[in-house]
């Protein structure tokens, strides 16, 4: 097996592309940076200078206005320049290779490249062809990884339950196409989370999926009992009725989160959901817009999260 | 022209003979001797075996020349001590029609190194919907029918193509794999999938289609070959149907003997073959499988593939991997690890491979073309770029040393490639 490709020989983080094989120093050094920035962002001048006359790209090969604007946010707010790609609508319609066009962009001397993209994989490729200097993020790539969405998640609990040490976490619903669970279950488990549990039907489970050291529970009732968090997962839109599930609404009884089921949880349970929310499908907004929920608090997490990972990287 | 090859170690895997002696060839043939020879190869310190037979090599031609070239390829083959090939019908267009496949033996014929086999389309433009001119394609010379990577999807198809193919005796290559399960999957539907986010293609997409393909073997007596298992449990199926008695022979591809799923690593999209690696223990099934005579035989299931359609996501990057030159060594190392007399595992890509074709070449005695591999046993060497003669690069053996360098190869008593 090769060596892992984001960190460099003396084990420093040189891209990020993965949570899955980071040392669990390195996921704490990077949410204790990550708090350091917390409060650069309540400031009047939300301004650090640890990136300045570098030059971040925001490569997204697969749109998303969200996370591409916390990671504009995030290189602003350190200084950087930032130029944004929405390469799905331009140079691939042309035909142009993923590879020629990082190559092209390198060429006018970027520092990070920040990618997402639609096959699984797509960071690790332009991370082995990056020039030395330049560093690559993962700002999700198919079903198979987000790892700064997995470290806010893990940023947001740890805020919340100070201990990761005796917690109960579920993550619910469609896990089968998720980056943002695989990198969460990654982290949990690196973190020393004794109790990670996946819930839905058979269909939006992975094979294999306790090898990732998971417990898989396919009913609500019995999988929110006792736990501290609760993550709610994204169920796109083509995926709601057809060979995966008959219906948005029969989803929603067995799988949505309700202020009932929620009941089930610690009644100190926090709620946590990535974004964009299908209410009345995942979540009732009763829930969403309730006591338990964090979802909002994720969100500026993300910022101070994403500063952190990028000056750790290209800072030094 | 007599010809003799002198003090080489003579392994004939057909008969077992595995002894230092000499070969001599007359008119293409392997030969008595007699008379003076008109010119003495020294395979002194070299195994003198039959040219290895490799069911599934492409040559990409016609329409993929810019992946490789029927030049390059058999330049490849014989590098490799390959003097028999069958290539698959997944040309542009496929070898659907006897002039494709004339021209293609001319070509190859007109190049004069390995033997070119042609395996013809089971249906038009391997749609899986017409059935091709079978009779005629056999006549212009295709020696079985395949849907090479597709499958007939409509099951009435696939029964009337073998009932068909049976009527003429023609034998019928298949990859058992369910295409509605297969749809969209690119890796062995196991942990490094799930782990990795790439769809997966499950150990059952093989054995259904298995127990589709025994059932319709059963009903129309076609005889059936079962191209690149991949599992263990279809390899236990397979097993159980041959003991049934079905007419049944079977091969693995040489990748699939060393390599598993495990080996994707972060995304090496020279493990996106088809069928996917699969686990470690399936794995451990097939090499077991081809040691006890489940599996006939091994193949190169030679892929070239041009660099840029490597240096793609994992999941859009085309599948498949440059093999023939690596044929020898990785049945050598499968060999070894099974603790295989030489002639046992050359057996799996000399003799055996013969009996499925139905030619005469895979053995060392009078009267057998004169086909012949002399290769160094324990020549070290590294595959590297420069290393191989084909023109796709693509293996996931890249970098690393594999033992067993051909050095003579022999085609009909022609020395074809010297090295």
């Amino acid at each position: 097996m090769q060596r892992n490709p984001q960190l460099d020989a003396n084990g420093e983080l040189q891209h990020l592309l993965s949570i899955e094989g980071l040392p669990r120093e390195t996921l704490l050094k990077i949410l204790d940076t990550a708090e350091s920035f917390a409060g650069v962002t309540e400031r009047d001048i939300k301004k650090v200078p640890l990136l300045r006359g570098k030059s971040v790209f925001n490569l997204f090969f697969e749109g998303s206005t969200r996370t591409r604007t916390t990671f504009e946010i995030a290189a602003k707010r350190l200084s950087a320049d930032v130029i944004n790609l929405n390469v799905a609508v331009s140079s691939t319609s042309k035909g142009e290779s993923l590879l020629d066009t990082v190559a092209n962009l390198s060429a006018m001397q970027a520092d990070i490249f920040v990618v997402r993209h639609a096959s699984s994989g797509a960071p690790f490729l332009v991370a082995r062809h990056v020039k030395p200097h330049e560093h690559v993020i993962n700002a999700g790539d198919g079903r198979h990884a987000h790892p700064t969405q997995g470290l806010l998640d893990l940023y947001t609990i740890r805020h919340y339950k100070k201990d990761f040490g005796a917690l109960t976490v579920a993550i619910v619903g469609d896990v089968l196409h998720s980056r943002v669970a695989r990198s969460l279950i990654h982290g949990l488990t690196t973190l020393g989370v004794p109790e990670v549990r996946v819930i839905g039907p058979q269909t939006l489970i992975p094979p294999g999926a306790t090898a990732l050291g998971v417990r898989v529970l396919h009913s609500m009732a019995e999988g929110l009992k006792g736990c501290d968090v609760v993550v709610m997962l994204r169920l796109q839109n083509e995926r709601m009725s057809g060979s995966l599930l008959p219906s948005a609404q029969e989803f929603n009884k067995h799988y949505g989160l309700s202020a009932e089921k929620l009941a089930l949880a610690k009644p100190d349970a926090i709620v946590m959901h990535p974004g964009p929310m299908n209410r009345g499908v995942e979540i009732d907004s009763a829930v969403a817009d309730g006591p338990h929920s964090v979802i909002l608090p994720q969100v500026t997490f993300g910022i101070a999260v994403r500063m952190a990972v990028m000056s750790m990287i290209a800072g030094g | 022209m007599k010809l003799l090859i002198k003090g080489g170690r003579v392994v004939d895997p057909a008969s077992g003979r595995d002894a230092l002696g000499d070969v001599y060839v007359a008119d293409g043939k392997i030969a008595q001797p007699s008379g003076t020879p008109d010119r003495t190869i020294d395979a002194r310190g070299l195994v003198v075996a039959p040219g290895f037979i490799d069911l599934a090599a492409r040559l990409r031609e016609p329409g993929y020349e810019h992946k490789a070239t029927l030049e390059s390829e058999m330049d490849a083959a014989v590098a490799g001590g390959v003097t028999s090939l069958a290539c698959p019908p997944d040309t542009d267009p496929p070898l659907d029609e006897p002039g494709l496949v004339d021209m293609l033996r001319r070509r190859a014929k007109a190049l004069s190194r390995a033997r070119v086999y042609p395996v013809g389309a089971l249906t038009v433009k391997l749609e899986g919907k017409r059935l091709t001119e079978m009779a005629e394609l056999a006549e212009a010379g295709c020696v079985a029918f395949s849907q090479a990577n597709t499958q007939v999807a409509d099951t009435q198809v696939l029964w009337r193509a073998l009932q068909y193919a049976a009527t003429f005796g023609l034998p019928v290559w298949l990859r058992a794999e369910d295409a509605w399960l297969a749809k969209g999957g690119v890796a062995h539907d196991g942990e490094v999938a799930t782990r990795l986010g790439l769809p997966g293609i499950p150990a059952f997409a093989e054995t259904i289609a298995l127990a589709q393909l025994f059932e319709l073997v059963r009903a129309t007596g076609a005889r059936a070959h079962v191209c690149r298992i991949s599992s263990a449990a279809g390899v236990a199926m397979l097993r159980r149907a041959k003991h049934d008695g079905l007419p049944l022979t079977c091969d693995v591809g040489i990748h699939h003997l060393h390599l598993s799923d495990m080996d994707l690593g972060y995304f090496d999209s020279h493990c996106r073959i088809e069928p996917p690696l699969r686990s470690q223990r399936d794995r451990e099934a097939l090499a077991a499988a081809l040691a006890d005579g489940t599996i006939d035989c091994a193949v190169s299931d030679h892929a070239p593939v041009d660099e840029d359609q490597k240096l793609l996501p994992f999941a859009e990057a085309e599948p498949g991997a440059t093999g023939l030159e690596l044929l020898l060594p990785l049945a050598l190392k499968w060999g070894m690890e099974k603790k295989l007399t030489l002639a046992q595992t050359l057996a799996r890509i000399t003799s055996e491979p013969a009996r499925i074709l139905g030619v005469q070449s895979g053995r060392i005695e009078p009267g057998a073309p004169a086909d012949l591999a002399l290769f160094e046993p324990q020549a070290a060497w590294r595959v590297t770029p420069a290393a191989l003669k084909s023109q796709g690069k693509n293996t996931p053996f890249l970098g690393l040393e594999l033992v067993g360098r051909v050095r003579t190869t022999l085609v009909a008593g022609n020395v074809v490639y010297q090295a």
